[in-house]
């Protein structure tokens, strides 16, 4: 069994900055704004190189959402940034009638998504976001799992022609996909092969699918760890070529059962070969404060629960 | 074209194609957008500097913004006239697989749009984006929009307003369309906005009124006017006074026309108080 470890811990935000700050070097096109967070999303070394495509919109998110679909008409690239929270539901009208409906490139990058963020407590957490973003006709959503892959995906969707909502998050997280990876929009990753489970995981949940896969190994079971980086388009190939060797499925986010991940694998599933899933996912409920070591452990999104879908979903074989 | 009584009668013409469209429909907007033909038609023939044929990205050339997405009777028939697609396509209108929707989008690929709208306050931000990238790019050209005075209630406007002065966007021209009248009824008994020259002073706007703006030369020589003021570190608001519904005189003065659509009766009397004069569609 192929495993994964680290040796570096790192902010996928970070990643987000480091891409952007390449960008900012390579692509004289890519223009960036922000709603007063430019700190928290890691910005800093962009706007430094590149003081004049920087627009700082202020507290105002709507505002920042039109402005960037404007700029796409003089053939710039926006970036906007701020938390997921405010990046989709208090600006999903924006988003959709002057963004989506317009088909304009704008690259919506979301920091602090889900329950991670912790201690802020649930206004600012979000786990309705990817809901909200892959249901708008004609939006790439991508959930990216580490610091490298956030990075990768940064650069990669300034390439891509189309709204693109890119997700990250704010702690530490173990760093284990390579630095020189190429990130391809809608090619999913198989982690390790395995012939009993299969784990669809997006984001943080990808390394604690990992740490799952190796409990599972000692128990006996085989686990197929797919990182499913890109929820919209979804690779449909990677769930049934896998769940044609595993014969199960469960799928692993940290976001709402409803609405996420877990729904669209279940959907390719369900018209194409009926298979037995489980979710691992927030149950319908919001967060609330606390580290977020301690809400992955209440609200069931780590490694332990991971394990215990796997089994229960081998049971329904 | 730069004779009014040329635009005068372009403007005959676009008032029958709104009077048209909305009523094989029956449905549309016909009462803003009559009362928006004057400045539409002067601004696409006369104020505005543009290029032959379409380019989304519209650079080295004014650009405009329509955010009251609602009128797009009168902004389908201004398009038409001034080019972008053919008269004939003006009679699709709101049916099916038409590029017409009924309210503007890119969607469908209709060339002399830019982008969607319809929901409202959006588009004084498009607008902004849209003279910021001009400036990135070394373009001086222009980028005008217009809003309905009822729109101004929706508060991302009072964000694009305090963000557009702050960040000196000198190359915008936002025209107001002040007809007093919203779904409801008249912006005064829905929700009194008091004076928007003040407000638009207070937050650093130059402003300019036209308080003919049904009169192609009082529309020319305002719009002069805050062509004059761009380029000076502040953004330009134009009070456009207008009468909803202009040009047929029982849709005048009233909210009951903003969003409902003739019968043959009424199309016939509207009609003969807007004789053909560059031949209907």
């Amino acid at each position: 069994m192929k495993t994964y470890t680290y040796t570096e811990k790192k902010d996928t935000r970070s990643g987000f900055g480091a891409g952007l700050a390449e960008l900012g070097r390579t692509n004289p096109n890519v223009v960036a704004l922000c709603a007063d967070l430019i700190g928290s999303l890691k910005m800093d070394e962009f706007i430094k190189e590149n003081p004049e495509r920087f627009f700082q919109i202020g507290i105002a998110e709507a505002n920042m959402m039109s402005i960037a679909a404007g700029l796409t008409i003089g053939g710039k690239i926006p970036f906007t940034g701020t938390f997921a929270n405010f990046s989709t539901g208090r600006v999903y009208d924006q988003i959709r009638q002057s963004i989506a409906y317009s088909g304009k490139n704008v690259k919506i990058c979301a920091s602090h998504a889900g329950l991670t963020l912790g201690e802020d407590g649930a206004t600012h957490q979000i786990l309705e976001d990817i809901g909200l973003m892959k249901m708008l006709p004609g939006m790439t959503v991508i959930n990216p799992c580490d610091y490298n892959q956030t990075k990768a995906a940064t650069i990669a969707i300034a390439e891509h022609d189309g709204p693109v909502y890119l997700r990250f998050g704010r702690p530490s997280v173990p760093i284990f996909t390579p630095a020189d990876q190429k990130f391809e929009i809608g090619k999913a990753i198989n982690l390790t092969e395995g012939s009993d489970v299969t784990i669809v995981a997006t984001g943080h949940l990808v390394w604690e699918a990992l740490e799952a896969s190796k409990v599972l190994h000692e128990k006996g079971i085989s686990a197929e760890v797919i990182d499913m980086h890109t929820i919209k388009p979804l690779d449909a190939k990677a769930i049934l070529d896998s769940v044609a060797k595993t014969g199960c499925v469960v799928t692993a986010e940290e976001h709402n059962i409803f609405g996420g991940l877990g729904e669209s694998v279940a959907r390719v599933l369900a018209t194409n070969k009926p298979t037995p899933q489980e979710f691992v996912g927030t149950q319908d409920t919001f967060g609330e404060s606390g580290t977020p070591a301690q809400l992955m452990d209440k609200y069931g999104l780590n490694s332990a629960a991971i394990v215990k879908a796997c089994e229960t979903v081998i049971k329904r074989k | 074209m730069s004779n009014t009584k040329e635009l005068q009668d372009l403007t005959t013409q676009v008032r029958r194609d709104i009077l048209r469209m909305v009523h094989k429909v029956n449905s549309g907007h016909p009462g803003g957008s009559l009362g928006c033909a004057e400045f539409l038609v002067a601004l696409y023939n006369e104020i505005m500097d543009r290029k032959d044929g379409f380019e989304m990205d519209g650079i080295n050339e004014d650009l405009f913004f329509l955010s009251n997405g609602h009128i797009s009777p009168v902004f389908y028939s201004v398009l038409a006239h001034a080019g972008y697609f053919p008269v004939e396509e003006l009679s699709t209108f709101r049916l099916l697989n038409s590029r017409l929707q009924g309210h503007p989008t890119t969607h469908e690929g209709l060339p002399g749009v830019r982008i969607a709208s319809g929901s409202l306050g959006q588009g004084m931000s498009v607008g902004i984006g849209a003279a910021q990238a001009k400036k990135l790019n070394g373009d001086d050209k222009l980028v005008y929009t217009l809003h309905g005075d009822g729109e101004l209630q929706e508060g991302q406007n009072w964000e694009a307003i305090m963000y557009a002065s702050a960040k000196k966007v000198d190359n915008l021209i936002a025209t107001v369309d002040l007809n007093g009248q919203q779904i409801d009824g008249s912006t005064d008994t829905v929700l009194p906005m008091g004076s928007l020259r003040a407000k638009f002073e207070a937050f650093g706007w130059d402003v300019i009124d036209i308080e003919e703006g049904n009169n192609i030369d009082a529309i020319l020589n305002g719009m002069a006017e805050a062509k004059s003021k761009t380029g000076k570190g502040k953004p330009v608001c134009v009070l456009l006074k207008t009468v909803m519904g202009h040009g047929v005189d029982f849709m005048m003065y009233t909210h009951a026309w903003h969003g409902k659509a003739p019968n043959d009766e009424q199309l016939e009397n509207a009609l003969a108080q807007n004789p053909e004069t560059l031949g209907d569609y």
